[in-house]
């Protein structure tokens, strides 16, 4: 991918650029997180995996605090987003995330999806906000379908002028929640394929995925989750070639057997 | 119904796949059977209208209601004195709509808003809304039009059409909130995540997200509810504002006839037929685009 890195590069600043220090989370008497420790790196990708269930997809929305967090920190590029008192609007600039359902607004063009929040949020004004947008378009190829309605588009390219939406945004780090998910075989492909190219701009990403080759190609570690804490992280090499525990190997063995590795 | 055929057999795939049941209006027709069932439809219509028109007219008194409702004359001389009245029900409710429309919204998101700190505000509109539904608008009108004028309060205006649009407005507006609400808690709360996810605060999600395509979803109600305002607009009569109603009533006193009152009624006629029809085929668009959106 040519073009400036999409990531900022905050500088000198010392630290992880995310760091969770045990999150617990529960939905009444059902304790889903319990207990999560995990550092990435400024430039790491991370992927969660584990069965539906296992608490993916709640750990990465309490990251943006779409749920509050019942005890534990979260701290993004030395800033404590779970503190009291914090502006919860603004830490959400800074932490993308992208969903399985897309999302989109379905009452607005592709060009508007992508441009509201920099726009409404940042306050860029309309030439610049659609500069930034058309740039993110054409780097996901779909600069020619701006004017374009959601329903319109097929659900890969939905999902990646969701991807575009969350980084015009210009994000620290970005999280997926089983982007792919939701999309036919054939489509998941083009959505991988933007993945890759971020991770290569040195995007901070945590990705919660099914896509076991991805996450051996794209990612730095791969953790495992189970029961609301992550079992097991490692390299992907280390992950999938001979994982420690029990239960991540049969879940691994449960993958291989559905042909999804 | 069948050169439409192309175009609706999209439709019938859409709303196939989507396993909608199937509506009449866009069932395949072949033109044979067509012709056959509108030939029944005819034949079955004239049987009834005219059984009816032959029992009322055969009744006992016909001769003296057919004087004192369907006198010809007077009908010709009542039209356009009533349809020039009738502007002053259009003034009304073009007025009133647009508050209606402002205040109704309004209601719906002071009623949603979170938290502890806008209970009052949540308090105020719920009272508001409960109070304005239960109280009949015809008292509303009375108390509004003759009570705030009779206290004699400076800068007060004491205009009957003031207090009649300010009268229909309340209580229609919190009719129309309730729709408004409803269109809104329709929309489905990842649309919400998605917003905030991106920085924007509740009320900007409401504002750029969530009303938009929560408005979208109720007009054909809020159509309906101004359907019922345009009627309503005849019980400002009571104030004695001359509008289509009270004007009748003053033809209807001086000849002795109520020949005036089917006027009116032909004047409603006219104007709501089209917008039920308008309802309907909304509602219909409506429904295939969320079919064929999935």
């Amino acid at each position: 991918m040519t073009g400036p890195v999409i990531a900022p590069d905050p500088g000198s600043r010392p630290g992880p650029a995310l760091a969770i220090e045990g999150l617990h989370k529960s939905f009444g008497d059902l304790e889903v997180l319990k207990g999560i420790d995990l550092e990435l790196a400024r430039h790491e990708v991370v992927c969660l995996i584990g069965a539906s269930g296992s608490g993916k997809s709640t750990l990465l929305r309490c990251v943006n605090l779409l749920e509050p967090v019942d005890a534990g920190r979260i701290v993004v590029e030395g800033d404590e987003i779970t503190a009291k008192g914090v502006d919860v609007n603004r830490i959400r600039r800074r932490i993308g995330i992208v969903f399985q359902a897309f999302n989109l607004f379905p009452h607005m063009s592709v060009l508007d999806n992508v441009t509201l929040a920099p726009r409404k949020v940042l306050g860029l004004a309309p030439p610049e906000a659609t500069a930034r947008a058309t740039e993110l378009l054409e780097r996901i190829g779909l600069a020619d379908k701006r004017a374009d309605y959601p329903d319109r588009l097929s659900g890969g390219q939905q999902q990646r002028v969701a991807i575009a939406r969350a980084l015009a945004m210009q994000p620290d780090i970005l999280l997926l929640d089983e982007i792919t998910s939701a999309l036919d075989p054939e489509l998941v492909a083009e959505v991988l394929a933007v993945i890759r190219e971020l991770a290569a701009t040195g995007m901070t990403m945590l990705i919660a995925t099914h896509e076991m080759g991805f996450a051996r190609d794209v990612a730095s570690r791969v953790g495992f989750l189970h029961g609301g804490r992550i079992l097991e992280i490692a390299p992907p090499a280390e992950m999938f070639a001979a994982p420690r525990e029990a239960r991540t190997q049969q879940f691994l063995q449960r993958v291989i057997d559905a042909g999804r590795l | 119904m069948s050169q439409l055929g192309g175009p609706l057999d999209t439709g019938d795939l859409i709303a196939g796949r989507a396993g909608l049941r199937p509506r009449r209006s866009r069932r395949r027709i072949p033109p044979k059977e067509a012709v056959r069932s509108s030939l029944i439809a005819l034949v079955s219509s004239v049987v009834v209208l005219g059984g009816l028109a032959v029992v009322v007219t055969s009744s006992p008194n016909w001769p003296d209601v057919q004087h004192a409702f369907f006198d010809g004359e007077i009908f010709a001389y009542s039209l356009p004195k009533v349809v020039e009245a009738f502007g002053t029900n259009v003034a009304l409710f073009l007025i009133a709509e647009v508050l209606i429309l402002v205040l109704g919204l309004v209601l719906a998101v002071l009623r949603g808003l979170p938290g502890p700190v806008f209970f009052p505000l949540r308090l105020l509109a719920t009272v508001f809304v409960d109070f304005f539904r239960a109280v009949p608008g015809l008292l509303v009108i009375a108390l509004l039009g003759f009570g705030i004028p009779g206290l004699g309060l400076a800068g007060v205006p004491n205009d009957t059409f003031f207090w009649a649009v300010v009268a229909l407005t309340l209580v229609y507006s919190a009719y129309v909130s309730e729709v408004y609400r409803a269109g809104i808690e329709s929309i489905h709360w990842s649309q919400e995540a998605a917003a905030r996810s991106l920085g924007l605060s509740r009320l900007q999600a409401l504002r750029y997200v969530i009303v938009p395509q929560a408005v979208r979803r109720v007009i054909p109600p809020l159509l309906n509810d101004f359907i019922g305002l345009q009627k309503d607009t005849v019980l400002v009569s009571t104030l004695g504002v001359v509008e289509i109603f009270r004007e009748s009533s003053i033809i209807k006193a001086a000849k002795f006839n109520f020949t005036p009152y089917l006027a009116v009624a032909l004047v409603f006629v006219v104007i709501t037929i089209p917008m039920a029809r308008l309802v309907d085929w909304l509602v219909a668009r409506e429904r295939s685009g969320r079919a064929a959106a999935g």
